[in-house]
């Protein structure tokens, strides 16, 4: 084992490459590149015996990938954003082969207007495809889930693709420290790949888009799908048992930190959760008790474990680094759905969204998410939900438009008061 | 924690410092977290990269509010408001900038009551070794790193470069670390997060706005008139009006930004402000009158006296 400062690229690299990933099909976009360019550079170098092969798109790439994964290989793939739609397709139909393999995905906000910056809508625009999902909060965890998101996908009871999601720039351009485990740890946590049935071979054709029309047999097709993807979360919870023994290192489907005794809850996924984290221990040392709950596993949705988590507490605020257009947060609208009804369900859950396009949540503003929220819980009354903008960007904004304005001015396009 | 912010142009080497930073203060026991940050990758664009280092375990992220230490390898950077050079100094953080200006004139230019240092320039030296001269310094500066980590650090980094190369960085770095040895340790731990000295942010209610201005889009003639593309170009496309035959539209319809006019003699007239060197207009060229030049060669004999 090496611990070092790599980025969280080059750790979802690492991670590939100590899962003995077979089958490679790329395609570069910003900013995940540096990913495939690291295991290009290893199989360039014979420092990784696999077969990358760059395609013509996203479409492509993920089509070749759940070709591959058909046949039995291991595979494995990265993208984002736009990348990631492109390929939204061929998500759900992979899925729906029941194809194991793994995708990378580095968030990064979707068009229009374009950013190079994270969220989380690209991501969460696949979690209905059937792929399952983890969500990482540092560079370490990009490394460990990558190898852990193969125990699950490969696992007989599951056989279903599996996302290892990154934030673009504060994870995947960011170096930390990240212990690099020795392959032989590696293979006694993550055997070789069985494939037991999956044994596609030229000469034995077999259609995976079978057509089945009348509804029946989709629904039945479907409703396998979804079991499989639920009986993941008991899967998980051995693979990281497992996972703990052999490398110490501990990843539940949910993150919980300060929860006990908390009365109010942070919730959130992603690198930004370590900020809230931080923000915690700002407000225990003022005397707030305030807690962090993470979920790692989104897909299948850890259900149980929130409601356990959350159970007495007094409010729930929920951070999305996403945006539904119409209806608001993601992950507060599958929150609540999970809560409703259940014994000890927090009676305030306040919606926050923020983090949009890369920008920052600072420190100040979850002291002040925690201050809504307990006032919120005080009066009982849940809060609106709120946009996390400050003044200073509105002027900023302002300033564009008088720009934009001004050019239309100048060249004579039409002039809207 | 330390926060420290480094400042540059895309080309300046501000991501390697900020690395070599990093990995110095990881070979000194710290926890680290390096990143740099920025918008569209190109040379001479704006960009800053930081680093924290700390004792325990690194969960701050993103953008460093209040750092400890700025460093400014181009001072041209300073009044350019996308930058934010200035943003949250303090009058314990300690400022670097690159220049030959004393640091008394930069604090009166600036306003500002923390302590200022200048980096200046190397005779005859370029952009290229700033990245190392600053690294040198604020290793210094933070006074928890000795020469052996730095330069072992650079030469981890610098790993597969050509062996002159490295030698010049590496010199350059212990130079500049020497020379701050009267500043030694000056920059200090900030400290740790507290709601006490948070200010509440003031957070705004969006009204829905007409599309006509709530929509991103933009007119591009001016924009695209006031930026000078012509700066991203690395190849040069040049006209030999010799073999030039003034068949007046090949090169200047095709090119993608429409920066080749047309005189009065049916000549080609290419605006190199605007030419980004895609070099489609050297392979249309029936006659073959379009050349390449690399623009270091031009440059370079340009600066010849
Ligand atoms: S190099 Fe490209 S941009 Fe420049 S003049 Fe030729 S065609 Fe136009
Ligand atoms: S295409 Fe060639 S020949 Fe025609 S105007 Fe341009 S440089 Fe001259």
């Amino acid at each position: 084992m090496s611990r070092r400062l790599i980025t969280g690229n080059a750790a979802a690299a690492w991670g590939a490459r100590l899962a003995r990933a077979d089958y490679i099909p790329a395609f570069p976009i910003t900013p995940q590149t540096e990913i495939i360019e690291t295991l290009g550079n290893w199989i360039d170098h014979g420092e990784m015996p696999a077969r990358m092969v760059m395609l013509e798109s996203e479409h492509s790439m993920m089509t070749a990938a759940g070709a591959a994964a058909a046949t039995g290989v291991r595979v494995f793939s990265a993208t984002s954003s736009q990348g990631l739609l492109h390929a939204m397709e061929m998500l759900y139909a992979v899925a729906g082969w029941r194809a194991p393999l793994v995708l990378v995905n580095v968030s990064r906000g979707l068009a229009s207007p374009i950013t190079l910056e994270s969220d989380h809508n690209d991501v969460m625009a696949a979690r209905d495809s059937g792929f399952l999902q983890l969500h990482c909060a540092s560079c370490q965890e990009v490394l460990d889930a990558t190898l852990i998101a193969y125990r699950i996908a490969e696992d007989p009871r599951v056989r279903l693709p599996m996302m290892v999601n990154l934030d673009g720039f504060y994870l995947s351009f960011t170096r930390e420290p990240v212990s690099i485990p020795e392959l032989d740890e590696v293979r006694s946590f993550l055997p070789d790949f069985d494939p037991g049935s999956i044994r596609f071979r030229a000469g034995r054709p077999i259609s995976q888009a079978v057509a089945v029309l009348g509804g029946g047999p989709y629904s039945y097709f479907r409703y396998e799908s979804h079991l499989a993807a639920n009986a993941a979360a008991d899967v998980h919870r051995e693979v990281v048992m497992d996972f703990e023994r052999i490398f110490g290192r501990r990843y539940d489907a949910i993150e919980t930190y300060q929860c006990e005794d908390a009365e109010i809850v942070f919730l959130m996924i992603g690198s930004f959760s370590t900020k809230a984290r931080a923000a915690v221990d700002a407000l225990r040392d003022a005397g707030e008790p305030v807690g962090l709950v993470r979920p790692r596993l989104l897909r299948p949705y850890p259900a149980e474990d929130l409601r356990r988590a959350l159970a007495g507490k007094r409010a729930v605020a929920v951070i999305d680094q996403n945006l539904s257009p119409g209806h608001g947060g993601t992950l507060h609208c599958e929150l609540a759905a999970a809560l409703y009804g259940s014994d000890g369900a927090p009676p305030v859950l306040a919606s926050f969204v923020g983090g949009l396009g890369g920008r920052d949540i600072t420190a100040a503003e979850f002291f002040e998410i925690a201050k809504v929220t307990k006032k919120a819980a005080d009066e009982g009354v849940t809060p609106e939900p709120r946009l996390l903008f400050q003044e200073s960007e509105l002027r900023e904004v302002r300033k564009l438009q008088a720009i934009a304005h001004h050019e239309r001015g100048l060249t004579g396009a039409e002039h809207v008061e | 924690m330390y926060r420290i912010r480094f400042h540059g142009r895309g080309g300046q080497g501000i991501k390697t410092a900020s690395r070599i930073l990093g990995s110095a203060l990881f070979a000194e026991g710290y926890e680290v977290q390096d990143a740099p940050r920025y918008g569209a990758e190109r040379r001479g664009a704006p960009i800053f990269a930081y680093v924290r280092a700390d004792r325990a375990p690194v969960y701050e992220r993103g953008i460093i509010d209040h750092p400890d230490l700025v460093v400014v390898t181009d001072e041209s950077l300073v009044q350019v408001p996308a930058a934010a050079v200035m943003t949250g100094l303090c009058d314990r953080s300690v400022l670097v900038i690159a220049s030959a200006a004393e640091p008394e004139l930069w604090q009166q230019r600036l306003g500002v009551t923390c302590r200022v240092l200048t980096l200046p320039p190397g005779p005859g030296e370029g952009a290229a070794l700033m990245g190392a001269a600053s690294v040198g310094a604020a290793a210094k500066l933070i006074g928890q790193i000795s020469a052996a980590n730095l330069e072992g650090a650079i030469r981890a980094e610098l790993e597969g470069l050509p062996s002159d190369v490295i030698e010049r960085n590496v010199g350059r770095a212990l130079e500049s670390f020497d020379s701050f040895e009267s500043h030694a340790g000056c920059v200090s731990e900030g400290e740790a997060l507290t709601r006490a000295s948070a200010t509440p942010p003031a957070w705004v209610e969006l009204e829905v706005e007409p599309t006509s201005i709530s929509a991103p889009a933009i007119r591009g003639e001016a924009t695209s008139e006031q930026v000078q593309t012509g700066l991203w170009r690395t190849m040069r496309p040049v006209i030999d009006d010799s073999l030039c035959n003034h068949c007046s539209w090949i090169c200047s319809t095709l090119c993608p930004d429409a920066a080749i006019d047309v005189g009065s003699d049916r000549e080609p007239i290419i605006d190199y402000e605007h030419c980004k060197g895609c070099l489609l207009c050297v392979a249309v060229c029936p006659s073959h009158a379009i050349v390449v030049e690399p623009e270091r060669a031009v440059d370079e004999h340009r600066s010849d006296p």
